[in-house]
């Protein structure tokens, strides 16, 4: 390609004529990779991942009514209070971040006129500042202004331990939002912080107005009518909402993106169960949307054979795997079972758990029980890419397994069970009653019996597995059992905080009531020491070299087993684009949803 | 009279209050956590989690909060959901209209099929129509309503497209549009409850006008030579639906309770749907609400059954 080709291309994209996406299909066309022509276009003055998901109508409006239905349905349109995706859904029909992620974990301003970088100062080169550009004449729903003020008392209004805020956990990394000018406002961290975009970002980072909360911060945060009356600079504006029913909203006529949004009227219908929903979208059309499809594949391909819509998918950063408890969970030391300290009888040999490994057949699960709803994996982090480690392989070998538990001199006893010094390798394997999760621990069982070793399947129901009753014997942060299996999530697309389950200081105990976040109780001073270098590391491939690292020592030691990287998945009718990722709420860009003639 | 139900309010306040104690206890032992799912989310803390726990005064004492939730109620302060965060009683009487409508109709169309066919097979007995509305009626109270329920909609949505299959409470529509649509939506799932309780209706009134149809009086009547209709109507027909009212009193608590599934089926925003998703989300203030109203509920009928009973039967004396 002619270097003046090449040019006119790049200032074509620049001027907004061609789209970035496009350009690198052509890059990609002459041989370019996707990342080096993202260089180009850097170099080229044209700003890095900032590309607007595409949207083709020419006007606002038009597009009719546009009906969702959630199986679990929203219950409060706060986004400060949200205990789950439902409400920050039902929350971000109204209100905007300054920012989303997109489903390569790349940001995307709402609020913001541009992301914060090193070269656009508004990254400090000490880790420590961020300076937020905010968009001008944003206006809300009342007609106000959008300002630097609504975005310091958000702040305020989520560590107010008297709020009860869901939030406060992003901000309280927080020493304090200042406002610069009525469109700039500084974010000064307690500490280096590589993950600067948590607070005021995504699911986390909605907004509210100051001049319709302000009284209400603290103690009377239950009190303000807008709970239920959001006034937002989100797409829609507000007409009626039913706690655990129905939220209606009509198109907002001054929204700050021009030509947008596409639908005159939304409606998120909520109540029933999955299975429903995904036929109510798939097979009737009777909505257009259906969030969160926990449903068998196979019926959902049935659905799909001749329908009115589809399923779609998208990675996300949630795992199902299974703990093997390296510490002794039938004897009871200082009041507690699976005590830190313990050792377990025969986990704690390598060879064991090696062999476990080598039983979990990984592709078949995918096969016949995910599905679509997830990929087959030997590492705890999978998403983004660049903290996907590339040292971890998964294999499926009973004779290998038998080979190393044979020279690791676990002998075959006459019930068919391998033994040593007396010690069976007999297991109780524990999970929450879910339909997939079952047939998993069908499939495993099967898998030991044949290497001579004999697992106890146990089930426990969702509600009390994931509950923090300090009481209960069953709770999954207890591990009052051989090995566990369960999801855990990866809500952002950085893990820090996610692998905060590999360090020491996070063991769950007795002492902290079991709210530790590392269930395997597993333990390498390596693993702390990358946790804690990565921590203040502000170069991202150094930072997500230390991450693959955590992820290697945990998986090659074979404590944590991956199983499953799942994928969310969306039922979605088949004239409707709208935009997926698997990092932020499935309505993150409602906006710029359309409906294809 | 007065004197008797005064009398039986007056017991029903320690056998409320005996109830509330009991709900409230099994909720309290009950495990669950209504900020579960806060717990398996690593970006938020656990001291969040135990600050909104405080904050709602979960981890007090059981009878303390038995005590502070009794005084509340006592002060017509019903508390507010953990998960909307809103007070319960506005919860419960958004829901109060949808449940009306569709469990009034039911009743409405169960009694409108009952009562006639019931009557018409009782002077009847055995005849070719008593033993189809006798069959029919077994196979309609055999059949539990999740089953029609899916049924319907496999029937009339997914394979006819006729009706939609999921019920929504406000339609943006106006005039005879609005009629039409809320019509729509109401069928299957106005059969569904209906029908199921036709079935059992109808073999209560045909038992009851069949104990009443062979006693002297009605041979009087007939003796008289009054027509068959006026017999039957006036005569038998009154004295047989005593037992079939006290019946239909006694049933509309459970109704309410039967009403569960279908409203979860069809969606329904109604007060069974309310129970079923706070029980799911642990949100044990709305629980116990509504736990609380239909015990209510089925005191105030029992009352009802029992001060009808004597007013269409004056041989029953109250004391």
């Amino acid at each position: 390609m002619h270097e003046d080709k090449l040019r006119s291309l790049i200032s074509a994209v620049k001027d907004g004529q061609m789209s970035r996406r496009s350009f690198i299909g052509r890059m990609a066309a002459a041989g370019f990779t996707a990342p080096m022509a993202g260089m180009l276009l850097a170099q080229g003055g044209v700003a890095f991942a900032q590309t607007q998901p595409a949207y083709k109508p020419s006007k606002a409006g038009g597009g009719g009514p546009l009906k969702l239905l959630f199986w679990q349905a929203v219950t409060l349109i706060n986004p400060h209070f949200a205990t789950g995706t439902k409400d920050q859904n039902g929350s971000r029909v109204f209100y905007e971040p300054l920012a989303g992620w997109d489903k390569d974990g790349n940001l995307i301003p709402f609020l913001a006129a541009e992301i914060p970088s090193r070269e656009n100062g508004g990254l400090s080169p000490d880790g420590a500042t961020v300076t937020w550009k905010l968009k001008r004449d944003v206006k809300w729903h009342d007609g106000q202004p959008f300002t630097a003020d609504d975005v310091v008392f958000n702040w305020e209004y989520a560590v107010d331990p008297a709020t009860a805020a869901t939030t406060s956990g992003s901000y309280t990394g927080l020493q304090s939002v200042e406002k610069v000018d009525d469109h700039t406002v500084r974010l000064v961290f307690k500490q280096p912080t590589p993950f600067w975009a948590d607070p005021f970002v995504g699911v986390v980072g909605m907004i509210i107005p100051k001049h319709v909360f302000g009284e209400y911060k603290g103690a009377k945060s239950r009190e303000a009518p807008a709970n239920l009356k959001p006034i937002g600079t989100g797409p829609y504006r507000f007409v009626d909402f039913k706690p655990g029913d129905i939220l209606r909203g009509e198109r907002n006529p001054t929204y700050h993106i021009p030509n947008q949004p596409h639908f005159d009227t939304i409606e998120i219908k909520g109540g029933g169960d999955a299975v429903s929903a995904a036929r109510a979208v798939i097979q009737t059309g009777e909505f257009d949307y259906a969030w969160n499809m926990q449903v068998e594949d196979d019926v959902l391909k049935r659905m799909e054979a001749g329908g009115r819509g589809k399923v779609i998918t998208v990675p996300s950063g949630d795992i199902e795997f299974i703990i093997l408890n390296t510490t002794d969970p039938w004897t009871e030391i200082e009041g507690e079972r699976s005590h830190a300290k313990s050792k377990h009888p025969t986990l704690t040999d390598p060879a064991v758990r090696q062999a476990i490994n080598l039983l979990i057949d990984r592709d078949s699960v995918q096969r016949f029980i995910y599905g679509r709803g997830g990929t087959a994996t030997a590492n705890f982090v999978n998403a983004p890419e660049q903290f996907r480690s590339p040292n971890m392989k998964y294999e499926f070998n009973i004779d290998k397994a038998n080979k190393i538990l044979d020279e690791a001199g676990w002998k075959r006893g006459a019930d068919g069970i391998r033994e040593k010094d007396g010690k069976k390798l007999k297991y109780v394997f524990q999970t929450s009653i879910n339909s997939p999760r079952q047939k998993t621990q069908a499939i495993i069982k099967q898998a030991c019996q044949k290497a001579g070793i004999d697992l106890e399947l146990k089930s426990v129901t969702a509600t009390v597995f994931f509950s923090s009753d300090v009481a209960n014997p069953d709770t999954y942060t207890k591990l009052y059992c051989d090995m566990q299996m369960y999801t855990t999530t990866q809500p952002q697309p950085d893990p820090e905080r996610f692998l905060n389950q590999f360090v020491s200081w996070e063991v769950a105990t007795k002492e902290n009531k079991w709210q530790g976040r590392n269930i395997s109780r597993y333990v390498d001073p390596q693993a702390d020491e990358a946790y804690r270098a990565a921590q203040k590391e502000l170069d991202p491939v150094k930072r997500a070299a230390l991450f693959i690292k955590m992820n290697d020592i945990f998986c090659s030691a074979n404590v944590i087993l991956p199983v499953i990287s799942r994928t969310r998945t969306a039922a979605c009718s088949n004239t409707l684009v709208p935009n997926y990722s698997g990092w932020d709420a499935d309505l993150w860009t409602l906006n710029s949803w359309y409906r294809e003639a | 009279m007065t004197d008797y139900v005064i009398r039986r309010l007056l017991i029903a306040i320690p056998s409320l209050l005996g109830i509330s104690l009991i709900l409230f206890t099994v909720l309290a032992l009950a495990p669950g956590d209504p900020f579960s799912e806060l717990a398996t989310n690593p970006n938020i803390p656990p001291e969040v989690r135990a600050n909104l726990r405080e904050k709602f005064g979960l981890d007090d004492p059981i009878l303390v909060r038995y005590l502070r939730w009794l005084a509340a109620m006592a002060q017509g302060d019903w508390g507010f959901s953990f998960a909307s965060r809103v007070n319960v009683d506005t919860l419960i009487l958004q829901r109060v209209p949808t449940t009306l409508f569709v469990i009034g109709s039911s009743q409405l169309l169960a009694l409108a099929i009952a009562l006639p066919v019931g009557i018409f097979a009782a002077t009847r007995p055995y005849s070719v129509f008593d033993q189809i509305a006798n069959t029919l009626a077994f196979i309609g109270f055999s059949l539990p309503t999740f089953f029609t329920g899916l049924l319907l909609i496999l029937i009339f949505s997914i394979k006819l497209d006729w009706l939609p299959f999921v019920y929504r409470a406000d339609i943006a529509e106006t005039g005879w549009r609005w009629y039409w649509e809320h019509l729509r939506q109401a069928i299957m799932p106005i059969l569904v409850l209906g029908l199921f309780q036709a079935a059992s209706y109808t073999r209560y009134v045909r038992s009851a006008v069949l104990d009443v149809v062979r006693l002297d009086y009605v041979t009087t009547a007939r003796a008289k030579g009054l027509s068959e209709p006026v017999v039957t109507l006036r005569h038998v027909a009154r004295n047989a639906l005593i037992p079939v009212v006290t019946l239909v009193a006694l049933q509309m608590p459970a109704v309410f309770g039967g009403a569960i599934v279908t409203e979860q089926i069809f969606r329904i925003p109604g007060i069974g749907s309310l129970l079923i998703n706070a029980m799911l989300a642990n949100d044990t203030p709305v629980v116990m609400a509504v736990t609380f109203v239909f015990a209510c509920l089925v005191v105030f009928f029992n009352l009802l059954a029992d001060v009808l009973y004597g007013w269409l039967d004056p041989r029953i004396s109250f004391r």
